[in-house]
């Protein structure tokens, strides 16, 4: 009788430990290798989008922090600059560098997560808890700033929340430092680990012609060589001020995408670097009457703030007819906020183009003709946040 | 060849220097805290749960306007106004969800008489549902107080509040 080929389906997820959160992978297996995978996704899907079309635009704020919530500011900073393109406000020169470094902050969090969970996945424990340990430096800048660890809310429609808080620059100096110093300890731990390169080495491999028809975006991309950061190409923010490089890999496994990661925090602390050096001084939100909630001060002690403040936060504000585009890159890849406006003070539709959605798609590329123990590397590499996947 | 001679290389000289960072970490005071016995001190912009303020003579600050629970991204503000002997106005209901509440502190920033505020607290988990429903009486802090927990509102706005003589 010949041996005849049988193929088990069997499903990873969507409490799998190694999915980080509730992704569901369908795997269609012969043997222990991987004939077809397939990802499904939408068990945490909170109808985000949705929500925020029927909040006015600066109380739909706060779900921005909830999509990637490893990224807040990257996304709250991605809303604001979105919504500001439509209404034509133009932020002080201050507020744009502040919002780098809190940006770049936030690349440095998501990062030292990514690793921390990737090494993890793939054996070495200890990893996770370094990378923790660094990321609460972050997250108390966070606090200090917002006043909460990973829902912040502190990037505002205009400016931000709050004043930087008295002790930042010194605060950010320290996380350089010690970042900097701890980032030699986990090149120690990783790169030249036998073990971790066995099983990210030519692993979930994507050629450059395939990362470009995914349409990937951030890491996943670079990872392949193809110099694309919306950093660069399409500077926001006043990125244009800062001295970078963009962090590309070769081959495009996992990896080169961790040597590239590994890059991108440390070109990440240089911005951050100089983005407190360079803080210029000035208000810490734009001069917008009745768009920018005027500063608190001024609603106490002067009649017109106080009407402008009732007026802004009881009906919003209206914006002119029109829809507008704003990409950023977040630490995931491009993360971009499509606003269409009916003119009316709500969102007639908010779009959000997921940069962890869209590089998951690339999912079955990676994985098909390989071994079942390499799904879990792939989906490490793609770094994927199960909240702005499924919105 | 070259790979094998370099796993060799990674194995013999490289590992060793990964293991060495792992136990170096075993002199180093750990980073954790003992948590219940032991708590954070919470940074002053801190959002815990939710203060109603008063004046130095006792009276209740909020006015009752609506503009918190207009500024909540989540409706968990509900409250109903009434009037006092006096004739100022007052809230007669005032209950936050806080079940429904995402501690975002709009409604701090929104309210024009500085008579709610998110404090310090972080502990108070139930298992009744119900009991999240924080009314008026338990969000008002108790008349007598010495001390004062709410140093950050006067350093964060009230200074400009009092030297601008609207104190009342
Ligand atoms: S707490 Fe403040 S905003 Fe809310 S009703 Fe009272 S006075 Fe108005
Ligand atoms: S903190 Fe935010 S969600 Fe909670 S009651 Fe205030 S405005 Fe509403």
């Amino acid at each position: 009788m010949a041996t005849e080929s049988k193929t088990i389906t069997i499903n990873m997820g969507p409490q799998h430990p190694a999915t980080h959160g509730v992704l569901r992978v369908v795997l269609e297996l012969e043997g222990e290798t991987v004939v077809k995978a397939r990802p499904v996704v939408g068990y945490l899907h909170t109808g985000i989008e949705r929500t925020m079309e029927s909040k006015l635009y600066h109380k739909a704020l706060p779900c921005t922090d909830r999509m990637d919530y490893l990224a807040p500011m990257s996304n709250n900073l991605g809303y604001c600059l979105a919504v500001e393109k439509l209404m034509g406000i133009e932020v002080p020169e201050k507020v744009k560098w502040a919002r780098v470094c809190l940006a770049e902050l936030t690349r440095i969090n998501s990062h030292l997560v990514w690793l921390g969970t990737h090494a993890l996945d793939l054996g070495a424990m200890s990893m996770l808890l370094y990378t923790f340990r660094e990321r609460e430096l972050v997250l108390d800048i966070y606090e200090a700033c917002g006043g909460q660890r990973m829902m912040s809310s502190y990037i505002r429609i205009g400016g931000l929340a709050h004043e930087l808080p008295d002790d930042f620059d010194t605060r950010v100096r320290e996380l350089i430092t010690t970042v900097r110093e701890r980032m030699l300890d986990y090149e120690d731990l990783l790169t030249n680990n036998q073990i971790f390169i066995n099983r990210t080495k030519d692993v979930a491999v994507i050629s450059a012609e395939d990362a470009i028809n995914f349409s990937l975006t951030g890491p996943m991309l670079r990872g392949c060589g193809i110099n694309y950061d919306v950093r660069k190409a399409q500077p926001y923010s006043g990125y244009e001020n800062f001295d970078f490089e963009v962090a590309l890999g070769k081959k495009g496994d996992a990896y080169d995408r961790y040597l590239l990661r590994l890059k991108e925090m440390r070109e990440s602390l240089k911005i951050c670097q100089q983005a407190i050096d360079g803080m210029p001084e000035g208000p810490f939100r734009a001069h917008v009457p009745g768009v920018v909630l005027p500063p608190k001060e001024d609603v106490l002690t002067k009649m017109e703030s106080l009407i402008f403040h009732f007026k802004i936060i009881t009906d919003g504000f209206k914006t002119p007819f029109g829809a507008v585009y704003q990409a950023i890159e977040s630490p995931k890849g491009e993360i971009g906020f499509y606003i269409s406006s009916d003119g009316s003070n709500k969102p007639h539709r908010v779009r959000v183009r997921p940069p962890a959605f869209i590089n998951l798609a690339c999912l079955p590329k990676l994985v098909e003709g390989s071994l079942l123990s390499d799904v879990i590397c792939a989906i490490g590499t793609i770094d994927i946040v199960l909240g702005e996947v499924d919105r | 060849m070259n790979e094998v001679a370099r796993a060799f290389i990674n194995v013999l000289f490289k590992m060793p220097k990964g293991l060495y960072v792992t136990f170096k970490h075993i002199f180093k005071k750990p980073m954790t805290l003992d948590y219940p016995h032991e708590k954070r001190t919470m940074p002053p912009r801190y959002r815990g749960r939710h203060y109603l303020e008063r004046y130095d003579d006792s009276t209740e600050r909020c006015v009752c306007c609506g503009l918190c629970a207009a500024a909540c991204p989540a409706d968990a503000i509900y409250m109903e106004p009434t009037e006092t002997e006096k004739g100022e106005r007052q809230a007669k209901v005032y209950e936050i969800n806080l079940i429904r509440c995402i501690f975002c502190g709009f409604c701090e920033e929104a309210c024009p008489e500085e008579a709610i505020f998110l404090g310090h607290e972080y502990e108070f988990s139930s298992d009744d549902r119900d009991s999240f429903i924080y009314v008026k009486e338990q969000l008002l802090v108790p008349q007598t107080r010495t001390d004062n927990p709410f140093k950050r509102i006067f350093r964060r706005t009230r200074r400009a509040h009092l030297t601008a003589g609207s104190g009342k």
